[in-house]
């Protein structure tokens, strides 16, 4: 493990909108957050960036082949709060992912923590390669 | 005047063309609003992290969403009416990965946000929970709005 990018400054990042309005069923705006999805041989990571949400706010469903992940995050202002700069809004994330290996659905591991949420969806084990030994005679 | 009349002589003329320019320029705001540019983004300083700034009556309140930055990273400081968040946000790579996406962003940040009026310093209090910061900047005595009765 090595840390990447060191020294770099951090650019500010819009948060990506979906424009559609199909896959809205709440008002407010749906926002979709950024991922790292990387794979080894035995299992399949995702990383995703939701600030604000929290666990009991975050939904992760696995059916067939599609990962989908919604979350909400809860508006955060006070009732006697008045508005100064308001340079990022809040709403709800909203991200589907083919995921095309087969996974094992029992051992998925969901962790949230500093607002990134950490997936580990395992390889079953009919998906991991296998490597083949080629005998010679 | 004269020169009132000489400036207004063909202004006067351009001025529905202006208009008409003017009226189709909101037109296309409008349009490309709707295509989902949130408003907010016109106003940002464009700068890491995005900050929302609110006021109570006796505290100026700064929101930010920082996800994946831990609180030994962060360092928060005031001097005078300002205040600066900076830190650095590390994402490990496992360099025997496939990467399918990556999209999350990596490296140092600092932010000054200037507070439109005088605070109390000593009792700035922060938390950061789910990758977002919350600073409560209590106001100086001063700032703060006083009712005046009247007798």
């Amino acid at each position: 493990m090595t840390h990447h990018d060191e020294g770099k400054e951090l650019q500010v990042g819009k948060k990506q909108e979906v424009s559609g309005q199909a896959e809205q069923t709440r008002s407010g705006p749906v926002f979709i957050p950024a991922v790292d999805i990387f794979e080894t041989h035995s299992e399949i990571n995702l990383v995703a960036d939701m600030p604000g949400v929290t666990p009991e706010n975050l939904n992760i469903d696995l059916r067939e082949n599609t990962l989908t992940i919604t979350g909400e995050m809860p508006p955060y202002e006070g009732k006697d709060e008045e508005d100064l700069l308001i340079e990022y809004e809040v709403g709800q994330y909203f991200r589907q992912f083919t995921i095309p290996e087969q996974i094992d659905q029992d051992k998925i591991d969901a962790r949230l923590e500093d607002g990134c949420l950490n997936l580990v969806l395992p390889k079953a084990e009919a998906a991991k390669p296998r490597k083949i030994e080629v005998k010679s005679p | 005047m004269f020169t009132r009349g000489l400036r207004n002589f063909p202004a006067h003329g351009l001025h529905t063309h202006f208009g008409e320019l003017d009226r189709m320029r909101r037109h296309l705001d409008q349009i490309f609003g709707q295509l989902g540019q949130p408003a907010a983004a016109a106003r940002s300083a464009g700068v890491f992290p995005l900050v929302n700034l609110t006021e109570t009556q006796d505290a100026y309140i700064v929101r930010a969403e920082i996800p994946g930055v831990a609180a030994d990273k962060l360092d928060i400081q005031t001097m005078g009416r300002n205040l600066t968040i900076s830190g650095e946000r590390q994402i490990e790579v496992d360099p025997k990965a496939k990467y399918h996406r990556r999209e999350r962003e990596s490296g140092r940040f600092s932010r000054a946000i200037a507070l439109p009026g005088d605070i109390d310093r000593e009792k700035v209090s922060a938390t950061l929970k789910n990758g977002v910061l919350e600073l409560t900047v209590p106001k100086a005595q001063a700032a703060k709005p006083r009712k005046i009765e009247i007798k």
